[in-house]
């Protein structure tokens, strides 16, 4: 790799040992990856914060020993565990000071511990073109598809060494050519299908991750009003099922309109295919016990919360199932603090921050199903929690909470 | 012995029998990596134990946490010998390289070309030689 004056400064140790140690994993990862050169990034976002054993610890703590200090603004994604509600966790109890102590080893880099999956939602919205380095498989897909920043698929430890260098290798998404699309991906109208809202969204991401394979789709067909909700639904999907870190969405995403099709062959993605993707991610039988319902995968928005709010204004839940939703602390101290939300704690709602539900077990009951409308959740949940999960709309949600069997 | 050219993106030497994957794995929520065993339920080689395997797939898959999955199983002891992909993956590689600094764990991870991808046989005994630019797979005549 050429290195700049600035990279040799770094790997020199002109900005301490730490930053010295994180520039010679980068110069080896950049080689492994086959860039010729480094850039500079405006922030980062660490996913190594998810405790996942000693190795997320001997890793940190090698670059707070050495008194590593971050160069560009640097959020930390979700952690392993909900530490405010230690109550809750369902988990072994020595996750709490595992992930309390990873957690500070962050913090003593400079690291702000906003513990979210989602910090574009209110927290950190980098502009069009904007280089940075986030991890997170769902908020690198946000960035790069409706925000136009560019970041790679950024791993655990690479994250770190980014933020404490504030350079990466110029690899994969930031370069210009590796963003145009490689496949044509036409998709049915919501109207076309058999799926509530929710489920066509997460679906069509589902199915748009298989089929692309590692390539970057240009998808025709979504409509054009889909908010940033409904994006996020797809984005996470995509980034499930396959490797998925960047789609355009012809009148949507900010770089579509830039792209050239012309010479790409349209491929069609039917609703059979997306009624079969839901049918996969809803394993459940009518009638089958209920134990819980799980939101807010990624993590909740305002918007969410109010549409979850109004969805639940007067109904009563069957009081042996629990209802979760994940988000962050700042979304749930608005959420906690506002008349709006009323309706969330006379229902019972239990807000769980820091983390997701997906990865860390809350769940009071240990039989019974778990239904959910996110994609993400019904994707992973099923091997991380050993629980039978399905993939429902909202509404159905609920009514399978207010029977306390799973509702047709 | 048939002999497979490979590009070398964690580099090192391994030997052990091929794990070809129907479908791309998310090591992190696809394995648990205490055991090594696939534990996402929705993937067609479900149960299938990855450790000391050669585990062949053509691209990776989801999840970011990836990387500390392959590091958490290398600590365990329970981590494939390599990985043969056909499509680069950054997750993997910073995944290879930490293993290495942190454990001295070798895994390296490679790239076959996509037109040699139908060579490549589950089961076979397979050596990964990947430390220099004269890289290869070796197959072990079943």
């Amino acid at each position: 790799m050429e290195l700049s004056d600035l990279d040799q400064a770094l790997l020199g140790g002109d900005f301490g040992r730490a930053a010295s140690k994180a520039m010679s994993l980068l110069v080896r990862y950049g080689e492994a990856v086959g860039a010729s050169e480094f850039i500079s990034i405006t922030s980062a976002h660490i996913d190594g914060c998810l405790y996942h054993g000693p190795s997320s610890i001997d890793f940190a703590e090698a670059f707070s020993q050495l008194g590593g200090r971050i160069l560009v603004p640097t959020t930390l994604n979700v952690a392993a565990v909900d530490v405010v509600h230690p109550g809750w966790n369902r988990g072994p109890p020595e996750v709490i000071e595992a992930q309390l102590h990873l957690t500070a080893l962050y913090e003593s880099l400079g690291c702000l511990a906003t513990l979210t999956c989602a910090p574009y939602q209110r927290m950190i919205r980098p502009r069009l073109g904007e280089h940075v380095a986030w991890a997170e498989s769902n908020a690198i897909v946000f960035a790069n598809s409706v925000l136009g920043a560019r970041t790679d698929r950024y791993g655990d430890f690479t994250d770190l060494c980014a933020a404490l260098t504030g350079r990466v290798p110029l690899s994969g998404l930031h370069r210009e050519e590796e963003r145009r699309p490689q496949l044509v991906l036409r998709v049915p109208a919501w109207a076309d299908t058999t799926l509530s809202t929710e489920v066509y969204f997460g679906c069509v991401g589902y199915v748009v991750g298989e089929r692309s394979r590692g390539r970057v789709p240009y998808i025709l067909g979504l409509p054009e009003d889909a908010t940033e909700d409904s994006l996020k639904a797809v984005g996470s999907a995509a980034a499930s099922s396959g490797s998925l870190a960047l789609f355009h969405a012809a009148g949507i995403t900010p770089e579509a309109g830039a792209c050239d099709v012309s010479g790409i062959a349209v491929e069609t993605i039917t609703s059979d295919e997306l009624s079969g993707a839901a049918g996969r991610l809803c394993p459940l039988e009518v009638g089958e016990p209920l134990a819980a319902v799980c939101l807010g995968t990624p993590h909740f928005s305002i918007a969410e919360f109010g549409a979850l709010a109004h969805a639940l204004d007067g109904r009563r839940k069957d009081p042996a199932v629990e209802i979760y939703v994940s988000t962050s602390r700042e979304i749930e101290a608005a959420v906690s603090q506002s008349f709006q939300f009323a309706p969330l704690r006379s229902y019972d709602v239990k807000i769980v921050v820091d983390t997701c539900t997906y990865l860390a077990p809350v769940v009071r009951q240990l039989e019974g199903a778990i239904v959910t409308n996110s994609v993400k959740f019904a994707h992973y949940g099923p091997g991380n929690l050993r629980r039978r999960v399905g993939l429902m709309s909202l509404e159905r949600c609920l009514r399978s909470a207010d029977l306390g069997r799973v509702a047709p | 012995m048939k002999r497979l050219p490979i590009q070398p993106v964690v580099r090192g030497r391994a030997t052990g029998p091929l794990a070809l994957l129907q479908q791309p794995l998310s090591l992190w929520g696809g394995l648990d990596i205490e055991s090594g065993v696939i534990v996402d339920a929705n993937h067609r080689d479900r149960g299938l134990s990855l450790k000391g395997r050669v585990v062949a797939m053509r691209e990776a898959r989801g999840s970011s946490s990836s990387s500390s999955a392959l590091v958490e199983a290398a600590r365990n002891g329970v981590a494939p010998a390599a990985i043969i992909l056909s499509r680069l993956d950054p997750i993997l590689a910073i995944g290879g390289l930490v293993a290495l600094e942190l454990y001295g764990r070798v895994i390296p991870i490679a790239l076959v070309a996509e037109a040699d991808w139908s060579d490549l046989a589950n089961g076979t005994l397979v050596q990964v030689i990947a430390d220099s630019d004269d890289a290869y797979l070796d197959f072990q005549e079943p």
